[in-house]
């Protein structure tokens, strides 16, 4: 984490040096210092619409994660739907989200309830093919001694074949995570009254491109505080 | 505890993908002794241990006393196959947990046989913090918990030092008594040391040869003249099927 806030301060002062040598106009590049300023004059309403983005975010992965593991389970446990299911899943990822956004607004409304769905939808997909994916690959000297023992069939899956499938389900978690603001922020972009895609687009119509840095700022704070959190966690956690 | 019985391998055919393994394998494993089987790589011992695992499809195998053999089966591998996400004490339930409920009177067997083995101060300890001789030793307290009358050995010890392998063949021996033990090993002193009887198996699909072992009792010392011939025995016993 220390690593990434470093990286964004030599950035800066890149781009500072860049500024002075080159000459930009503000309303294309502000410098870092007039982004700082934005962020300060305006920290109040930024922070009120990150709140409805995080809000959005978090149930967005959440249900996202929920509805990865219980799908990668289906494919796993249910083998006659997994022809049904696969091409449905690829589908999903296929059709560019910006085109089945509108359906969501006309069916759930402009509330949360659409930036949540949409959220998840963006990301359930790498969690279910990670998990599968583990699923699927128990070590087979594991297999062998469960069949050697005759283990019963949910005692054999809780005791070595979830475990052994957590560290690629993290993986699908960590990506999950990664690309879960995003998700919210497009949602946002599709019909909002709130929240950090909201003010993106409206600091975009009225040319406030020092507040709108101000903003792509936080959403990347926000971004690797919560990728960085989620990923010591999954350490700690499953740690084999 | 059950008793052992004696495994009778009868006109035993086994093929794996088009590639005949056994033709008509006859084969006594005794009950209560330890049977050790010697064999250059790729001749089948392991597939043997499968077969009688039930682990791979075939007949020719049954028990004397009648009842199924693989049901009363308790497998120790080369590879210690250990849990890496969970505890030495909880990898040593793991034969009971994935048949049923642990009672407190398993996790009391646990740790009186953790407390026999040395290893009372590792029982929270993960795998990853365990030596090679520990796990095995945890392996080889999961194979007794589990409480079967004919253990299947596969090259359990291969994989560590001298020293470690052999007090390892000690504690083995000593716990696993009264059992129908067969027992892999590529070490022709490893067979003479446990094996109250010894077998080379052929490539050649011949029928496996017995080699004679001390009258001494096992686990034998490796140093007196007989034990010594039985090696000499064995290893010409190997040269000749790998050369024939």
């Amino acid at each position: 984490m220390t690593k990434a806030f470093v990286s964004i301060a030599i950035i800066c002062l890149l781009w500072t040096v860049a500024l002075r040598i080159f000459p930009i106009p503000p309303y294309l590049l502000p410098s870092p210092l007039s982004v700082m300023r934005a962020l300060h004059a305006h920290w109040h309403l930024i922070l009120i619409n990150t709140g409805v983005t995080i809000v959005e975010m978090l149930a967005g992965w959440f249900i996202g994660i929920i509805a990865g593991c219980l799908l990668a389970l289906t494919l796993q446990f249910f083998q006659p739907l997994r022809r049904c299911i696969l091409p449905l899943l690829i589908a999903s990822q296929a059709l560019p989200v910006f085109t089945v956004a509108p359906l969501f607004v006309i069916w759930l409304g402009y509330g949360i309830a659409t930036h949540v769905t949409i959220t998840a939808l963006m990301l359930f997909f790498p969690v279910t093919h990670a998990f599968y994916d583990g699923l699927q690959q128990t070590p087979h000297t594991l297999q062998t001694y469960a069949a050697s023992c005759h283990a019963k069939k949910w005692r054999y899956f809780w005791h070595i074949r979830a475990p052994a499938a957590l560290p690629a389900f993290a993986s699908g978690l960590r990506i999950a995570t990664a690309i879960a603001p995003m998700g919210a922020i497009i949602s946002e972009w599709v019909g909002a009254s709130g929240g950090l895609g909201f003010l993106l687009l409206s600091a975009n119509a009225t040319l406030q491109i020092d507040l709108m840095f101000a903003e792509l700022l936080v959403l990347v704070t926000m971004t690797l505080t919560f990728y960085f959190t989620v990923d010591r966690v999954l350490k700690k956690c499953i740690f084999w | 505890m059950q008793v052992a019985p004696t495994i009778i391998i009868e006109n035993l055919s086994f093929s794996f993908e088009n590639t005949l393994i056994f033709n008509n394998l006859n084969l006594t494993l005794p009950a209560g002794q330890w049977t050790c089987l010697l064999g250059t790589s790729g001749v089948g011992k392991s597939t043997l241990l499968q077969c009688l695992a039930g682990l791979q499809p075939c007949r020719g195998i049954r028990c004397t006393d009648g009842l199924p053999l693989a049901s009363r089966i308790a497998w120790l591998p080369q590879t210690d196959t250990l849990l890496p996400w969970a505890t030495a004490l909880e990898n040593a339930l793991l034969g009971i947990k994935l048949q049923r409920n642990v009672s407190q009177s398993d996790r009391k067997h646990a740790h009186d046989l953790f407390a026999e083995m040395q290893l009372s101060h590792a029982t929270q300890l993960y795998p990853a913090a365990l030596s090679g001789g520990m796990r095995q030793r945890v392996a080889l307290i999961r194979t007794l918990l589990q409480d079967q009358p004919v253990i299947l050995m596969d090259e359990p010890f291969a994989a560590v030092d001298a020293i470690t392998r052999h007090t390892l063949q000690a504690i083995a021996h000593r716990y696993l008594q009264g059992k129908t033990v067969v027992f892999v090993t590529h070490d022709p002193a490893e067979a003479v040391r446990l094996g109250d009887e010894i077998y080379v198996l052929d490539s050649k699909h011949r029928q496996p040869q017995k080699i004679a072992t001390p009258a001494s009792a096992t686990p034998r010392n490796l140093a007196d003249g007989q034990s010594a011939m039985t090696i000499d025995a064995m290893f010409a016993a190997l040269q000749n099927v790998a050369s024939t």
